[in-house]
This record gives C-alpha cells, sequence and structure tokens, in this order.
C-alpha cells in the first residue's frame, strides 16, 4: 500500500511539472500580452519600461525559471489589470466555486443513486423508462442552455428565485459561505442544479448498470435463498458492492464539475474562480490565467490520488493489480 | 461489390427494429439535409444586411413584418428572421463538429496504430500523453487552447481535435493489439506483406466498427462543445455564428421575457445531438456481434 501510494504521489508530481511546462510555454508561444496590455498611444520608451517591469524581456528561459522558483512559494505574479497578487484572487473565488460544485454533486449522489437503483431494480417498469428517458436527455442537453432555461422559468416567468450573485453569506472561519443564510441557499439552488444535471444523469445510469449486473450474481441469489427479506438483500449485498465504484466514480467526477463551473458560473454570474477565468481570458490577463490552470491542475491531482488511494484501501484488487 | 451491400443493408434492418432509433436516424438525415441547403431553403439571408429591417427587431414568433413577411420562430434585436439564423447556424455547428471528428480520428486511427506496432517506450511515450490528456476534462482543455490562440474558426477546430484524438487514439492502439496476435496477421506477415500493408488493409478494417460508434457520439460531443465554448464568448467569431452564438445572443434578452431568440436554437442544437446520441447507441448494438 505504501509503495503504491508513493509511486502515485511521484506521478503527480511529474505530471504537475509536465503540465507547468506545458502552460508556459503555451502562454509564450501563441499569446502576445504586449499588444493588450500596454496602452496603444504609448511612445517606445514607455513600453520597453513596462516590458521590463513585467520581465517580458529576459530569455525564456529565465521567464519559465523565475514563474517556477515563485510558483513553489505561491507566487504566480500580480494581475496585469488589477495588480493583486493572481493566487490571492484566485484563493478570494476558490470558496465559492468549491461551494458550488460540493452542492452539486451532493445533489447528484442523493438523487442518483436512490434513482438508478430503482431503474435497476424494476428494469421493465415505466418509472424505470422515465428515469432513464430522463438520464439520455440530462447526457444531451447541452449545460450553458439548461441554464438558460433555469432562468427562464424559475426567476423571469414565475419569479421564485433570483437570477444571479451569490446572495447573502456568512463567515464560517473567514470563510463566505452561502448555503447558511435563506437568502444564499435562494441563490445556490439553480446554479448547483443546472450542474449537476450531468452527473446526475451519469450516476443514475452507473447505478442502474450496477445494480442489474449485481442482481445477477451468486451471492445475491444466495440470499434469497437463505431467506433474507428483499429490502435486506437490496441494502446489504447489493448497494455495498456497487458503492465502490459509484462512488469513485463521483469523487473522480469532481474535478470535472470544478472545470464545468467555468460554464455554470458565467450564466449565473456566480462569482467563483471559473468566472475570473472568463473574465481575465476575456482581457488577457496572463498571470491569473495561468494561475487558475495550475491551482485546477493541482486540485485535480491531488483529488484523484486521494480517490485512487481510497479506492486501493477499499479494494484490494486494485493495489495488486498496480504491483503486478 | 456484392459484398459490400450486405452489411449495409444489414445495418438497415437493425435500425428498422427500433422505432426509436429509425425515427432518430430520418430527424437526423432530415438536419443533415437542412444544414446542406440551409442557404436555399432560408426564407433570408440572416447575414446580409440588406435584408435586414431594424423596425422588425425583436418581434415575436409568428409575427408578421410590414413589407408582410412571417417569422416564425421571430426575429432577434436586429430583425433577423431566427428560423433562418437557425438554419444557417446548424450548417456551421454540423460542419464543424464532423469536420474535427474526422480530423481527429484520422489522426487518432495514425497514432494508435503506430504505438501499437511500435511498441517499446515509443508506445509507453504515446499512452503516457494520452492518459495525462484524458484525465482532464476536455471543456478545460479547449478553454486553455482558445484563451490563448483566440477566436476562429481554423482556431475552434484545431481545439476540438486535440480535445478528441486521445480517445480515438487509446481505442485504436487496445483494439489494435488484441488483433495483431491473430492468426490472420502472423498469416499476413508470412506471406511478406510490409507493417504498413497489415495494419491498414488486414487490422484496421477490423477496428472500424468499433471506431465509427465512438465516432457518431463524439460528433454529438464536439457540436455540444463548440456550442459551449461559443457561448462563452471563446469559440467562432460573430462573422460565423453557429447554434452557441445565437443561444448567446438571446441571453441578454431572455430577462426581459423575449425567450424566442435563445429558445429555438437551442431546441435545434438539443434535436441534432438527441438524434445523434440515439442513432449512435443503436449503431453500437447493431455492430456488437455480442448482442445479436
Amino acid at each position: 500500500m505504501l509503495s503504491y501510494a508513493l509511486r502515485r504521489l511521484l506521478q503527480g508530481v511529474l505530471t504537475l511539472w509536465v503540465m507547468s511546462l506545458l502552460v508556459f510555454a503555451g502562454v509564450y508561444a501563441i499569446g502576445n500580452p504586449v499588444d493588450i496590455l500596454i496602452n496603444p498611444q504609448a511612445d517606445q520608451a514607455e513600453i520597453a519600461q513596462a516590458v521590463a517591469q513585467l520581465g517580458l524581456d529576459r530569455p525564456l528561459w529565465q521567464q519559465y525559471w523565475a514563474f517556477l522558483s515563485s510558483a513553489f512559494s505561491g507566487d504566480f505574479g500580480m494581475s496585469f489589470v488589477t495588480r493583486a497578487p493572481a493566487v490571492a484572487l484566485i484563493l478570494e473565488r476558490l470558496p465559492a466555486t468549491l461551494e458550488l460544485a460540493l452542492t452539486a454533486m451532493l445533489i447528484a449522489v442523493v438523487l442518483g443513486i436512490p434513482l438508478g437503483l430503482l431503474a435497476g431494480l424494476k428494469p421493465d417498469s415505466w418509472i424505470s423508462r422515465a428515469i432513464m428517458a430522463g438520464s439520455i436527455l440530462g447526457f444531451s442537453l447541452p449545460s450553458f442552455w439548461v441554464g438558460l432555461m433555469l432562468i427562464m422559468v424559475f426567476s423571469v416567468q414565475l419569479g421564485w428565485l433570483p437570477t444571479t450573485g451569490r446572495g447573502a453569506t456568512v463567515d464560517v472561519f473567514g470563510i463566505p459561505l452561502s448555503f447558511l443564510t435563506a437568502d444564499g441557499m435562494q441563490h445556490l439552488i439553480l446554479p448547483a442544479l443546472n450542474l449537476a444535471l450531468f452527473k446526475l444523469s451519469l450516476l443514475i445510469r452507473l447505478t442502474r448498470a450496477g445494480t442489474r449486473e449485481a442482481m445477477l450474481q451468486d451471492y445475491v441469489r444466495f440470499a434469497r435463498a437463505k431467506g433474507v427479506s428483499e429490502s435486506a438483500v437490496v441494502r446489504v449485498h447489493v448497494l455495498r458492492n456497487i458503492l465502490i465504484p459509484v462512488v469513485t466514480v463521483a469523487g473522480l467526477e469532481l474535478g470535472s464539475l470544478i472545470a464545468f463551473a467555468v460554464v455554470t458560473e458565467t450564466i449565473f454570474a456566480w462569482p467563483g474562480m471559473g468566472k475570473l477565468l472568463i473574465d481575465s481570458i476575456n482581457v488577457l490577463d496572463r498571470p491569473v490565467i495561468v494561475a487558475y490552470l495550475l491551482i485546477v491542475v493541482f486540485l485535480f491531482i491531488v483529488i484523484n490520488l486521494l480517490v485512487d488511494l481510497l479506492y486501493a484501501a477499499l479494494d484490494p484488487r486494485v493495489r495488486l493489480e498496480a504491483t503486478r | 461489390m456484392s459484398t459490400a451491400s450486405s452489411p449495409v443493408r444489414e445495418l438497415f434492418s437493425g435500425f428498422a427494429g427500433d422505432r426509436i432509433a429509425w425515427f432518430a436516424l430520418w430527424v437526423l438525415a432530415a438536419l443533415l439535409l437542412a444544414a446542406l441547403a440551409a442557404p436555399w431553403i432560408a426564407p433570408q439571408d440572416p447575414y446580409d444586411l440588406a435584408q435586414l429591417d431594424i423596425l422588425d427587431s425583436k418581434l415575436a414568433p409568428g409575427a408578421a413584418s410590414a413589407s408582410g413577411t412571417t417569422y416564425w420562430l421571430g426575429t432577434d434585436d436586429q430583425g433577423r428572421d431566427m428560423l433562418s439564423a437557425i438554419l444557417h447556424g446548424l450548417r456551421i455547428s454540423i460542419g464543424v463538429g464532423i469536420f474535427s471528428t474526422v480530423i481527429a480520428l484520422a489522426l487518432g486511427i495514425m497514432i494508435g496504430l503506430s504505438a501499437a506496432r511500435a511498441g517499446g517506450w515509443t508506445e509507453t511515450l504515446v499512452m503516457r500523453i494520452v492518459d495525462l490528456q484524458l484525465s482532464f476534462p476536455a471543456i478545460l482543455i479547449a478553454l486553455v487552447l482558445l484563451a490563448l490562440s483566440g477566436q476562429g474558426v481554423d482556431k475552434i477546430i484545431i481545439a476540438l481535435v486535440v480535445v478528441q484524438w486521445a480517445y480515438y487514439a487509446r481505442t485504436v492502439r487496445g483494439a489494435a493489439l488484441v488483433e495483431l496476435r491473430k492468426e490472420y496477421v502472423e498469416a499476413a506477415v508470412c506471406a511478406g506483406y510490409g507493417s504498413a500493408r497489415i495494419l491498414f488493409r488486414h487490422v484496421l478494417p477490423n477496428v472500424l466498427p468499433s471506431l465509427s460508434v465512438i465516432a457518431t457520439v463524439q460528433v454529438a460531443q464536439a457540436i455540444a462543445l463548440e456550442a459551449t465554448l461559443s457561448f462563452l464568448g471563446l469559440g467562432l467569431p460573430i462573422t460565423e455564428p453557429s447554434l452557441g452564438l445565437l443561444i448567446a445572443n438571446g441571453y441578454v434578452h431572455l430577462l426581459s421575457g423575449k425567450y424566442w431568440i435563445s429558445f429555438f436554437p437551442g431546441i435545434a442544437l438539443l434535436i441534432t445531438i438527441v438524434a445523434i446520441n440515439l442513432a449512435g447507441d443503436r449503431l453500437r448494438d447493431v455492430l456488437n456481434p455480442r448482442l445479436r
């Protein structure tokens, strides 16, 4: 287990390094911030001064080295636009994104597993067909359009819920949270539902497939022969066996929820780091883009690492497979 | 070729057995036809400013203009007929989706087959890159590429190709490894054929069925991703409005109750994606020998 954990950790660090190289190379190979950030009316001396101030006149490897060494100390430079440290800007927005992503995952898990179980236990009933049709729709509906329709129905037509923003927040250990106030909850529900829809469909399908497979296994037949009640068969034998892969997928999908939050946050003007990314792209605020990318990649690697280790701890076949 | 017609006929009878898939296939054919014929069947050229009348702007669906034409799906803020805009948008969305998928497929086949054939550290390196890429969501990679490269049809196609090739490379390599161990390959090697001939004439035809299913569903993914990126303002430029851009244009008017500018392009997008997914699902069942 320890050697497996160490090897996965090393892989994670390597991935992070490769990504830092790719991101940096991409930024320098394609973008030219000089054109965008410096006033077109500026004369040569002013441009030169600005370039020197931003460190754009040094050789590439020196810029990369400076970038890498300061990245280790958590310094990704100052935003070209607001002059605030890029990392601080993103970390300030991180709680909002995490709150949104975790709420969405909670909705997906709490609704997806029971619905998938139901569809798997009675595959031919009309309710299962309705659930599966709904999940196909959930897969096919473009998430940004669903967001617009949610706003149209619940905010514009019915007037039940607010359209944008985060609402009132409460500070818990200095972190602002929306879900603790009624107003914040009202602001949270539509974006979270929007973000959850795709994962909800995914979990329904996974749980249904797992349930159908588990119902055919010998241990279920044996439990029934033993006289175990049907609800106990489902609860103890079926659910326990399908929960490992389902929870693993849910964990791995958390990273993609954070990435997809970019879309939801833009639609609902949710002040998370995804919206910050889009705003920064529009003004080519390079340090913020780079910092966002590396922080998200870092989050991804940490999440994947934790889920992998958890999976290996729960299911011994995984680590045996990996060490072979 | 008489042998080629029988699998095709089999494919059609496989589709005919499932009413929903058969219906999806017809819808898809109609959409493709509409997209191809958009410049001729659209009531108006939505990008010829001479044909637009600002007095007709933001008309509700079914409203008639001053000159007597009826706008069945309403008009946008510039007095553009939404039906015409959707037909043209469909053309761009489907075109970009198919084109990028075909290029990514070709690239993935080349890389996947070569990796399977080469083996050793070349294969390991290629597959590590594939793993690395597939561990990040497509939207994140596409966002980054477009953030760095800017807008344009070529840019979005490049981004969609970069996002997709790894799926095909992984699938092709996996399937090719299985095929390369089979006896017909051994026979071809004994017959003295070169490795390129064996890969493309013998292995590839056996790998293609499973790839075609992935590619079909991937077209829907590509269309959805392009629409999302265009909606965020990072995809296609305003001169080439895809469905995603039309939806983005209607976003500001949504809050004042003028739903149709966003709603109808979204419905067109939805029908396209659902039709492709349903047809792709059926295609997988028809092509899967284990289910027959």
